[in-house]
C-alpha cells in the first residue's frame, strides 16, 4: 500500500493559488506558513551578525571589524535573534498551525486579527532593519537608560519602535490563542485531555498578554525621553535608570520563558510519541507551566544583583528564582520518567527532545548558579551569563523548535524528509553547539566580560574552541533548510500518521484540509492513548 | 449548543463558530483579555509614577497645583455622562431599538469631541506657561528639576490616554455605521456591547488620572 500514497485530493496548500491567496489569507495554517518564512529569514539575518562576532574574537585583537561596529553586531544580533526570531517562533509557527487542530477547531477564534498579527509583525520588522541598514544601533538588546536616551548617537527610535510595534503582534497572538482554547474546544476536549503542547502554549500567552504591554510602555518612555527630551528616567532631572532596568526586566525575564515554555510543550509532545507512551505525571507537567509563568513574573529583580538594589530584596528575587527550577524540574523529570521502559524510537525528532533534556538541564542548573547573589556577584556581565542563556535559549528553544518542526513537518507539508540527512544534521547541531557554549562558560568563570570586541591572549584557545564551535554549528542550521525545502518537491507521500502518534493532528490527512477536519472530531480519550496505528509511511 | 436553529445561519455568523452564541462569548473574552494587557500597559505609567510621586511629593505638589482643574473636573463630568449614553447605546442595541442606538452613539461622539476639545485647550496653557518639558522649561526654581519628570508623565498619561479616547471615537463611528446600515440587529448586538466596555475602560482610566494629577497635595502648596 505504502508505494502507491497519494496526498489528499484536497488541502489547504491547494485551496487556491497565488500570492493572493498567501497574503490576504485567514487559514491559521497559511499564517502559519507566512510566519515560517519571516522568522527563518531574521534568525539567518541574527545568525549572520554571531558569524561576524565569532570571526572578530577568533583573535584576541580587535582587527575584523572597529569596537563601535562590533557594539551594533551585537546588540543586533540579540533584537534580532530575541524579538523577532526566539519569541514567535514556536508560537507563531508550530502554535499557529497546531493550536486549532489539537482542539479539534476549524481556525483560531479571531483569524483576521491573526493575520493582522503577521503584518504587525512584518511592520515591526522592516522598522528593525530600517534601523540596521541605515547604521544600525549600539546599546545592547537591553537598552539601558542613560546610555540609550542621553548618551548614543546610533537608531534607538527605529529600533524601539520596531520592538514596540512587533510586541502587539505578540500579544494579539497571545490573546487569540487563550481564547481559542478557552472557547473552541471540540465536543469532549476537556482541559485535562489536551496535548501538553497547548497547555505550555496556553502559559506563554498568559506571559505575551500581561508581560508585553509593559515592555511597550517602557521602550515609549525611552522614546519620548530620546524625541522630546521628557524625563522619566534621566539623572539630570532626578530620573532613575534602575527604574528603567525593573520596567524592562519586568517584561524581558518573563520574555525567558516566553521562548522556552514552548519549547517545553514540544518536548513533551515528542517524548509521548517515540516512547508511545502516556507522559508520566500529566497534570503536573501541565501545571508546572502555569506555574513557570506564574514564578517568571516574580524573579525579575535578579537581573540587578549589582544595580544598586537592596540586600533584602534580592535576597527575596534571589529566593524566587530558585523556586523556578522546581516545575522547570518536574518537567525534566517527568520526561526522563515517561522514557523509562518506554519503546523509544530514535528518529529525527526525538534526538531534538533528547538534545533539548540535556542541554536544557545544563542551561537551568548554570541558572541556579546565577541566582545565588554572590556566585552572580562573581559573573555578571562576563560570558558566564552569555553561555547561560544561550543554553537555554538556543540549547532550548531552537532544539524544541527545529524538534516540532521535523515532528510535524509530514503533517504540514504531506511529505517526509530525508531522515538519515536529518539525523546527521541533528547530531551536527548538538556538537557544533556545545563546542560554541561549553567554552564560554569556562572563558566566563576565568573572567572574560562580554561585550568587548578584544580580550587577553590566555582567553584564545577557549574563544576559537568557540568560534570553531559556531561555524559547525551554522552549517548544522542550514541543511535542514536544504533537505526540508528538497522534501517539499521529492520527499515521500507520509500519509495522515506516518509516525503512529497519538492527537487530533494524525487523524486528519497531511495536509489538513482548510476547515481541518471534514467533521468536527468528538474526543472521548485522554492524551497520549497509545498504542496508535500507523497511517501511511513509516517514517 | 444554542436551542434556536435560525442562529446557525445569521449572516454575522463566521464560518469557525458553531453559532452565535459561541461567537459572542469568544468576542466579549478576547475584548476583556486586551482590556488586560491596557491595564499592564497604563499600569507601567502608573508604576513610574508612584515611584516619583513617594520620591518627590513637594515638587509633585507644586506642578500639581498649576493643573487648570476646573478643566479636568469639566472633562470629568463629561467622560462620566458619555459612559452612560454608551450604557444606554448597549441597553437599546440589545432591545433592538435602531434610532435610540444611533442617538445614543451620536451623544456618546459628541461627549469624547467635548473632552478633546477641553483637553487641547489644556495643553495650550500649558504650552504657552512654558510647562512642556525640555530645554523651555520653566518652574519655579525649588521644583523645577523635579517638576519636569511631574509633567513628563502629565503629557504621557493624557497623550495616551487621548489616544484611546481617539480610537474609541472611530470605533463609535463604525458601530454608527454599522447599526445605520442595519448590521446591528437585537440578535447580533454585541459588537455594540464590546465596543462599550472599551469605553468604559478608557473612562475609568480617566477616573484614575484625574485624582492623580490634579488633586492629591494641591492644596498642601
Amino acid at each position: 500500500m505504502a508505494s502507491s500514497l497519494l496526498l489528499p485530493p484536497r488541502h489547504y496548500l491547494n485551496d487556491g493559488y497565488g500570492i493572493k491567496s498567501w497574503l490576504l489569507t485567514r487559514d491559521h495554517k497559511r499564517i502559519a506558513l507566512l510566519y515560517l518564512a519571516a522568522v527563518t529569514f531574521f534568525f539567518f539575518v541574527g545568525g549572520a551578525m554571531a558569524v561576524v562576532i565569532r570571526l572578530e574574537l577568533a583573535t584576541p585583537v580587535g582587527d575584523l571589524v572597529s569596537d563601535e561596529t562590533y557594539n551594533k553586531l551585537f546588540t543586533m544580533h540579540g533584537v534580532m535573534m530575541v524579538f523577532f526570531f526566539l519569541i514567535p517562533a514556536i508560537p507563531s509557527v508550530l502554535g499557529n498551525f497546531l493550536v486549532p487542530i489539537m482542539i479539534g477547531a476549524k481556525d483560531l477564534a479571531f483569524p483576521k486579527l491573526n493575520l493582522a498579527s503577521w503584518y504587525i509583525y512584518i511592520v515591526g520588522g522592516l522598522f528593525t532593519l530600517y534601523a540596521l541598514v541605515t547604521g544600525g544601533v549600539d546599546t545592547g538588546w537591553t537598552f539601558y537608560t542613560p546610555f540609550s536616551t542621553v548618551s548614543s548617537t546610533t537608531n534607538v527610535i527605529p529600533t524601539a519602535l520596531g520592538i514596540f510595534i512587533t510586541g502587539f503582534s505578540s500579544i494579539l497572538t497571545g490573546l487569540n490563542f487563550i481564547v481559542t482554547i478557552h472557547r473552541m474546544r471540540a465536543p469532549g476536549m476537556t482541559w485535562f485531555r489536551m496535548p501538553l503542547f497547548l497547555w505550555s502554549t496556553y502559559a506563554t500567552s498568559l506571559i505575551n498578554v500581561l508581560g508585553t504591554p509593559v515592555i511597550a510602555i517602557t521602550v515609549l518612555l525611552v522614546a519620548a525621553e530620546r524625541v522630546f527630551h521628557f524625563g522619566f528616567f534621566d539623572p539630570k532631572v532626578g530620573g532613575d535608570p534602575v527604574l528603567f532596568q525593573h520596567l524592562f526586566w519586568f517584561y524581558s525575564h518573563p520574555a525567558v520563558y516566553i521562548m522556552v515554555l514552548p519549547a517545553m510543550g514540544v518536548i513533551s509532545e515528542l517524548v509521548a510519541a517515540f516512547c508511545r507512551k502516556q507522559v508520566y505525571g500529566y497534570s503536573f507537567v501541565a501545571f508546572a507551566s502555569i506555574a513557570i509563568a506564574v514564578l517568571g513574573f516574580l524573579v525579575w529583580g535578579h537581573h540587578m544583583f549589582v544595580a544598586g538594589e537592596s540586600v533584602y530584596a534580592a535576597m527575596v528575587f534571589s529566593i524566587l528564582s530558585f523556586l523556578v527550577a522546581v516545575p522547570s524540574a518536574v518537567k525534566v523529570f517527568n520526561w526522563t520518567a515517561t522514557m523509562y521502559k518506554g519503546a523509544i524510537s530514535w528518529q529525527t525528532p526525538m534526538l531534538y527532545a533528547i538534545g533539548f533534556i540535556g542541554l536544557f538541564t545544563i542551561g537551568g542548573l548554570t541558572g541556579l548558579f546565577l541566582a545565588a547573589i554572590g556566585v552572580d556577584v562573581h559573573v555578571t556581565d562576563t560570558y558566564f551569563i552569555v553561555a547561560h542563556f544561550h543554553y537555554i535559549m538556543v540549547g532550548g528553544t531552537i532544539m524544541g523548535y527545529l524538534g516540532g518542526l521535523h515532528y510535524w513537518w509530514p503533517k504540514i507539508s504531506g511529505r517526509l524528509y530525508n531522515e538519515w540527512l536529518a539525523k546527521i544534521a541533528a547530531a551536527i547541531i548538538f556538537v557544533g553547539f556545545n563546542l560554541t557554549f561549553f567554552p564560554q562558560f569556562i572563558v566566563g568563570y576565568l573572567g572574560m566580560p562580554r561585550r568587548y570586541h578584544a580580550y587577553p591572549p590566555e582567553f584564545q584557545l577557549l574563544n576559537v574552541l568557540s568560534s570553531a564551535g559556531a561555524s559547525i554549528l551554522g552549517v548544522g542550521y542550514l541543511i535542514p533548510m536544504v533537505y526540508l525545502m528538497w522534501s517539499l518537491r521529492y520527499g515521500r507521500v507520509a500519509g495522515s500518521n506516518p509516525f503512529g502518534a497519538s492527537g487530533l493532528e494524525w487523524t486528519t490527512t497531511s495536509p489538513p484540509p482548510t476547515e481541518n477536519f471534514s467533521e468536527i472530531p468528538t474526543v472521548t480519550e485522554d492524551a497520549y492513548t497509545y498504542p496508535v496505528r500507523v497511517e501511511g509511511h513509516v517514517a | 449548543m444554542s436551542p434556536d436553529p435560525a442562529a446557525h445561519h445569521h449572516p454575522a455568523l463566521a464560518h469557525h463558530f458553531a453559532d452565535l452564541e459561541q461567537q459572542k462569548e469568544a468576542a466579549a473574552l478576547g475584548m476583556w483579555l486586551f482590556l488586560v494587557t491596557e491595564v499592564l500597559f497604563f499600569g507601567g505609567l502608573f508604576t513610574v509614577y508612584s515611584v516619583y510621586r513617594s520620591w518627590y511629593p513637594e515638587a509633585f505638589a507644586a506642578a500639581s497645583h498649576e493643573m487648570v482643574v476646573w478643566a479636568g473636573t469639566t472633562n470629568t463630568v463629561v467622560l462620566i455622562t458619555s459612559s452612560l449614553t454608551m450604557a444606554l447605546a448597549v441597553r437599546a442595541a440589545q432591545v433592538g431599538e435602531r434610532r435610540v442606538v444611533m442617538w445614543f452613539l451620536a451623544a456618546t461622539m459628541l461627549l469624547g469631541l467635548a473632552f478633546l476639545g477641553i483637553k487641547a485647550f489644556e495643553y495650550y496653557t500649558e504650552f504657552a506657561e512654558h510647562h512642556v518639558p525640555g530645554p523651555g522649561f520653566a518652574f519655579e526654581p525649588a521644583y523645577a528639576r523635579h517638576a519636569q519628570i511631574f509633567f513628563s508623565l502629565y503629557f504621557v498619561m493624557t497623550g495616551l490616554h487621548a489616544l484611546h479616547m481617539l480610537i474609541g471615537l472611530g470605533l463609535m463611528a463604525v458601530m454608527f455605521h454599522w447599526v445605520w446600515r442595519g448590521t446591528i440587529t437585537r440578535e447580533y448586538s454585541s459588537p455594540i456591547e464590546i465596543s462599550g466596555l472599551y469605553w468604559h475602560f478608557v473612562d475609568i482610566v480617566w477616573i484614575f488620572l484625574f485624582p492623580l494629577l490634579y488633586l492629591i497635595g494641591r492644596h498642601a502648596h
